[in-house]
């Protein structure tokens, strides 16, 4: 696999990506799948032990047909009414979706779940395994002649950044001067990092935590100086609060 | 250029939260059909957030602002642009009897192709078994090549009345059998079709040798009460995934058209779904009739059979060149 993400753009010029989904995540929900056909197999086989008494040939009739209809049709239908989803891909956050980033259509879920009979050859999906590894959007070979993606869903609420910001307490407010050099000598980039350090917060081990902040903090100060009296009450955590505060509320302080 | 962050989310906020509401009850409802009010403003709220998606990537902000914006705007993106293939409610029987054979129709050339290349397979087959009586143990598949056909006509007409017992199972195993030769010749249609005519070939080559093999032994009217009142409907569903196969072929190889693979493939992917699906329920009749008729070999009723076979094929024939057609005004 050579990407992780899928870019598509709109027409009205946004662009966005789609997280692909490893061939080994999609392999265990797809045993996840099978092990869940394999159950719904075995409760149909003991329902139809009851009917034996009545009919046995009727039994296993009915038994081979809705076994052969479970196996086509458990993936068609469940992609269908879970927009892309079966249950092993409900589990792990996985979503089949159209390459150019449209909704799937009927023919496009049938197409992609009737090639597993290829996909699976010999056995335990080796050759679709083997072309999604290598293919540049992770594609087994029912998707790509349904032109479909497999994705990983991601989050969708909005952050909220107002804790991570100093608030009415940011001590670097009285020196603009400071607050100047710090939006001159930190590059975008590196505040981006810095937003991530701290919207992690609750990610990171308490020693982790502490020397990360520590060496972010040494970092800035080592770029910006700082007067030693404004340092001297202020943690870590809070000194870059601070420093998160001035870079990206910075029109709030000058009226912007 | 960095963006103020808590500004841009006060600002741009609620627009996105009546976004996300609205995709939610979209989402929830597919088939519902939007209001006017509905859609224009989903339009405007889709633009709204494809300006801040554009704006934030014009400079460096928040990468989980970022992630929730794309997943808002893809959202809305696929549902303005889709809309209108969820709109149409699935119908069986127009999709029988009108779908199903139009698209034959629309593509009958390809059928036309799996059958010549089937025919072929049968005239190789007569030929090896007359030429090569040996080639039988390996062009004829479930041990038929050990078998005598004067014995088995004797045997089967003999027992023909002893086998009642497991014709729904039976009926069953033959149309989980057949959905399957059909759907792996359908699905090897992505070998440029390649893959697909050898299997049409090779059907066609067992077909001839055993045909051949009965012929030869004088049991031309035991093999027609036994193939026809199955075969004329069986025979064709297989040439359905066949021409389904050589038009997924055709599609990929795409002389004169100036679209790209995908868009190929994706135009005609619901006429594929079409044959294949027509295919999956006419072997479902056919494997009814081949458990509970065609194996009843009783010499009496031979003629009988003989003419279901062709009253079937011919109906079969009819619906395929005439039903669906629009009524002349």
């Amino acid at each position: 696999m050579k990407s992780c993400d899928l870019q598509i753009q709109t027409p009205e010029g946004a662009t966005f990506s789609l997280r692909l989904a490893s061939p080994a995540l999609r392999g265990i929900a797809v045993f996840i799948d099978v092990c869940m056909m394999q159950l719904l197999v075995r409760v149909l086989q003991s329902f139809f032990v009851a009917f034996q008494w009545i009919s046995p040939d009727f039994a296993t009739a009915l038994y081979i047909f809705l076994n052969f209809l479970l196996s086509v049709l458990y993936a068609i239908l469940l992609e269908w009414f879970w927009h892309g989803q079966t249950l092993g891909k409900r589990l792990f956050r996985l979503r089949v979706m159209d390459a150019c980033g449209r909704q799937l259509t009927f023919p496009q879920v049938v197409v992609r779940n009737l090639l597993r009979v290829l996909d699976s050859l010999p056995s335990f999906y080796l050759l679709g395994g083997g072309i999604a590894f290598f293919s540049p959007r992770g594609q087994r070979l029912g998707d790509m002649l349904a032109d479909t993606v497999v994705v990983v869903v991601q989050r969708q609420r909005a952050p909220n950044i107002q804790p991570l910001l100093a608030g009415r307490w940011n001590s670097l407010r009285d020196h603009p001067v400071l607050e100047a050099r710090l939006r001159q000598g930190i590059s975008p980039e590196e505040a981006t990092l810095l937003l991530r350090a701290l919207t992690r917060r609750d990610e990171l081990a308490p020693p982790a935590r502490l020397t990360l902040y520590r060496e972010l903090a040494a970092d800035i100060q080592s770029r910006v100086t700082f007067p030693p009296t404004l340092l001297e009450e202020l943690t870590d955590e809070q000194f870059l609060r601070n420093v998160l505060d001035s870079l990206f509320a910075f029109r709030r302080v000058t009226g912007g | 250029m960095i963006v103020d962050l808590q500004r841009f989310l006060n600002r741009n906020e609620p627009q996105w939260n009546a976004l996300d509401a609205l995709l939610t009850r979209i989402e929830q409802a597919p088939d519902d059909p939007l209001s006017i009010a509905d859609i224009t403003r989903l339009h405007a709220l889709y633009e709204h957030a494809s300006n801040n998606l554009v704006e934030l990537n014009s400079a460096l902000s928040n990468p989980e602002l970022r992630a929730f914006l794309e997943t808002l705007v893809m959202r809305a993106y696929s549902e303005m642009y889709s809309r209108c293939t969820r709109t149409a409610r699935f119908s069986p029987k127009r999709w029988l009897l009108q779908t199903f054979p139009q698209t034959f129709r629309r593509h009958a050339y390809f059928f036309a192709l799996a059958c010549a290349i089937t025919f072929g397979g049968i005239l190789f087959g007569t030929g090896a078994t007359l030429v090569d009586p040996p080639s039988r143990e390996v062009l004829m598949p479930f041990g038929h090549d050990r078998v005598d056909p004067r014995k088995r006509v004797e045997q089967e007409e003999k027992s023909s009345l002893s086998h009642t017992s497991d014709r729904q199972a039976f009926s069953a195993y033959l149309l989980q059998n057949n959905a399957r030769v059909s759907l792996f010749t359908f699905a090897s249609g992505i070998t440029y079709g390649t893959v697909s005519g050898i299997l049409l070939f090779y059907n066609g080559a067992i077909l001839g040798a055993i045909c051949t093999d009965y012929l030869v032994a004088g049991q031309g009217r035991f093999l027609a009460a036994w193939l026809l009142p199955h075969g004329s409907v069986e025979i064709p569903c297989i040439l359905f995934a066949g021409q389904a196969a050589l038009l997924l072929g055709a599609v990929m190889f795409g002389r004169r058209s100036p679209l790209r693979l995908g868009l190929r493939i994706r135009s005609v992917l619901p006429d594929l779904v079409t044959l294949i699906g027509g295919a999956v329920v006419l072997l479902a009749y056919a494997a009814l009739v081949e458990s509970f008729l065609s194996q009843y070999h009783s010499p009496k009723i031979y003629l009988l059979k003989i003419a279901f076979g062709l009253i079937q094929l011919a109906l079969l024939s009819f619906f395929l060149m005439y039903s669906g057609r629009p009524k002349p005004t």
